[in-house]
């Protein structure tokens, strides 16, 4: 298998991360090394093996649904990179 | 009291109990060696004068029945502090600042202890010499030029340099064991769901861990003890009886029965390990260990799951990072490219390629060919140790493949930086508890580790064997402080 350029470019756009030609070059490379490497499972039949989601082998535990926490705004607020009073701000997304 | 600094976390919480010491004057030796250790570049944010006044009001009004009486402590910077930043040795959360306290660091101050500053590691815990940190690398004081190991290098480093009593750090596939082998300190990575991952940044989290990191094995017991509590702020917290796991820890290990897995004779493996191995079995024999062979059929293929299964869950955590709520941000002429922006300026080079292979093994088409597979070799790998389990109590391997390498030396290929892993990475996939003790020198007098695995939530049982072989082993760390 090999990961092309047109792949890396779908990736990084599904990643959200830009990516220029020389690092796009470098990732492909990459990736088609790791890639190789990953093949490895191929060599095993999991037809039949259940996939283990949690290696805890408890079930979620139920709690009252109460507030415990209040008036967390500032707290929340706090390391906003750009904040106009009590909202976060980004770049202008409707015309 | 001279010499404060070689103490060990247990001998500094008995002489502050005996009043011998006080909580001032231990703060102020780690702080002054520490300050004097910069070279090492073991931290990021260093947060002194509130160590040195809290270590004040300690002695003001000490409370002596605590575990950890006013011990200072420095902890990896994975670990949400109040008003403390915390950057995860990432860009993108270089102006940081947590409103909140994680759960295993609110344990340890709880228990007395006094934060004295973040510790270096590799970027969002990914990697395994603390080279991909964005605030540089860390020596190990075991030699110059030399890595610490990682993700918790600065961990590692702080602990062996004496710059810390103890640390805490985390685990996702070796982070922990690694660094303790590469630096001859004990690292034990807990059982899955035993501490809380509430307020640590996430990186896998079907994986990750939070564990001590210690100079010896009684300490990492009352760490232990200290971090591991049930939350209900994680949901995979679990709830079990715990052990006083240091009040009980005991060198009695007669009759245990310890496997040894012939698959972890990988090739090419040097021979310096194989007879630290063989050592370590011999080591195990002296304290009345029955030792068996056993076999783990899966283990080659443990780490292709890993680098399945830790990238799709890292991708998933790392969406969070877009610029808007906090951390780093990138101005862009739109909300899609100050996002693009923000991400590929912010994260490093090993973040994004690891983004990308979980993207990739996580998108449409690729899923049951990757993802899918992945979690059923898993399977296949904890069932390996079920199995095995029927028959010991415990299983010994070394701890790495190599001892600590050059700065510099692995950084251009991604593979063999990943093999680093290879014997600790199959512990986290069964979600098992796992320490690494020194157990010996390579030629070049590096120090090598042994790992010992257990049963989930058997931690008692590994320290225990840990302790006993400890004894046996009597290794001493060479430091010789070259960087003062």
């Amino acid at each position: 298998m090999s990961i092309d350029l047109k792949t890396i470019k779908h990736i990084s756009k599904l990643s959200r991360i830009s990516v220029d030609e020389k690092k796009a070059e470098k990732l492909a490379g990459d990736l088609n090394s790791i890639f190789d490497f990953i093949e490895k499972l191929n060599e095993l039949k999991t037809d039949n093996v259940e996939p283990l989601t949690s290696v805890a082998e408890t079930t979620l535990k139920l709690r009252s649904d109460e507030v415990k926490s209040k008036n967390l705004r500032d707290q929340v607020i706090k390391n906003s990179p750009k904040e106009n009073e009590d909202y976060f701000v980004v770049p202008k997304v409707i015309e | 009291m001279s010499d404060i600094t070689k103490q060990s976390l247990s001998e500094l919480v008995e002489n502050i109990k005996g009043k011998k010491l006080s909580s001032s004057e231990v703060t102020k030796a780690f702080v002054e060696r520490s300050e004097k250790s910069k070279e090492l570049n073991a931290y990021i944010t260093e947060d002194y004068a509130n160590a040195l006044n809290k270590a004040k009001k300690f002695d003001e009004k000490p409370n002596l029945d605590l575990k950890l009486p006013g011990i200072p402590m420095a902890v990896k910077d994975l670990f949400c502090t109040r008003d403390l930043r915390t950057t995860a040795g990432s860009k993108i959360l270089n102006n940081f600042v947590p409103t909140y306290e994680s759960t295993v660091t609110q344990n340890i101050w709880n228990e007395g202890a006094i934060l004295m500053g973040k510790l270096n590691c590799d970027e969002f815990a990914m990697g395994s010499s603390n080279e991909t940190s964005f605030f540089g690398n860390v020596q190990n004081p075991i030699d110059k030029n030399l890595v610490p190991g990682g993700s918790s290098g600065g961990s590692s480093s702080a602990v062996a340099a004496q710059l810390t009593p103890i640390t805490i750090g985390t685990d996702t596939g070796g982070s922990i064991r690694q660094p303790a082998s590469f630096t001859g300190t004990v690292g034990l990575k807990p059982t899955y769901g035993s501490c809380s991952r509430y307020g640590i940044v996430a990186f896998a989290s079907s994986l990750d861990q939070a564990g001590p990191m210690a100079q010896n094995v009684k300490d990492c017991a009352l760490l232990q003890e200290v971090i591991s509590t049930y939350d209900e702020k994680d949901s995979t917290s679990i709830d079990f009886k715990r052990n006083e796991y240091s009040k009980e820890l005991t060198k009695d290990i007669k009759g245990k029965k310890i496997g040894i897995p012939k698959e972890y004779r990988v090739d090419g493996m040097p021979k310096e390990i194989e007879d630290l191995w063989k050592k370590g079995i011999e080591y195990a024999k002296d304290c009345g260990a029955e030792i068996i062979d056993i076999s783990l059929p899966h283990t080659n293929y443990a780490l292709p799951t890993y680098y399945i299964v830790a990238p799709a869950e890292a991708s998933s955590n790392l969406a969070r990072y877009d610029g808007v709520k906090y951390g780093f941000r990138a101005e862009g002429e739109n909300l899609i490219d100050m996002y693009e922006k923000t991400r590929s300026e912010g994260f490093g080079a090993e973040v994004q390629r690891r983004i990308m292979i979980g993207t990739y093994v996580l998108s449409s088409g690729y899923y049951d060919a990757y993802y899918l597979k992945a979690q059923k070799v898993r399977k296949l790998i904890k069932n390996d140790f079920d199995e095995a389990y029927k028959k010991v109590d415990a299983i010994l391997t070394p701890s790495t493949p190599s001892s600590a390498f050059k700065i510099g030396e692995k950084t251009n290929d991604p593979v063999s930086m990943y093999l680093n892993d290879i014997f600790t990475v199959p512990v986290n996939l069964a979600g098992l508890p796992g320490i690494s003790i020194p157990a010996g020198h390579d030629a070049k007098g590096y120090p090598l580790g042994l790992q010992i695995i257990g049963k989930a939530f058997d931690e008692q049982n590994i320290l225990n064997i840990a302790y006993a072989m400890e004894e046996k082993i009597n290794f001493k760390n060479n430091i010789t402080d070259w960087w003062l």
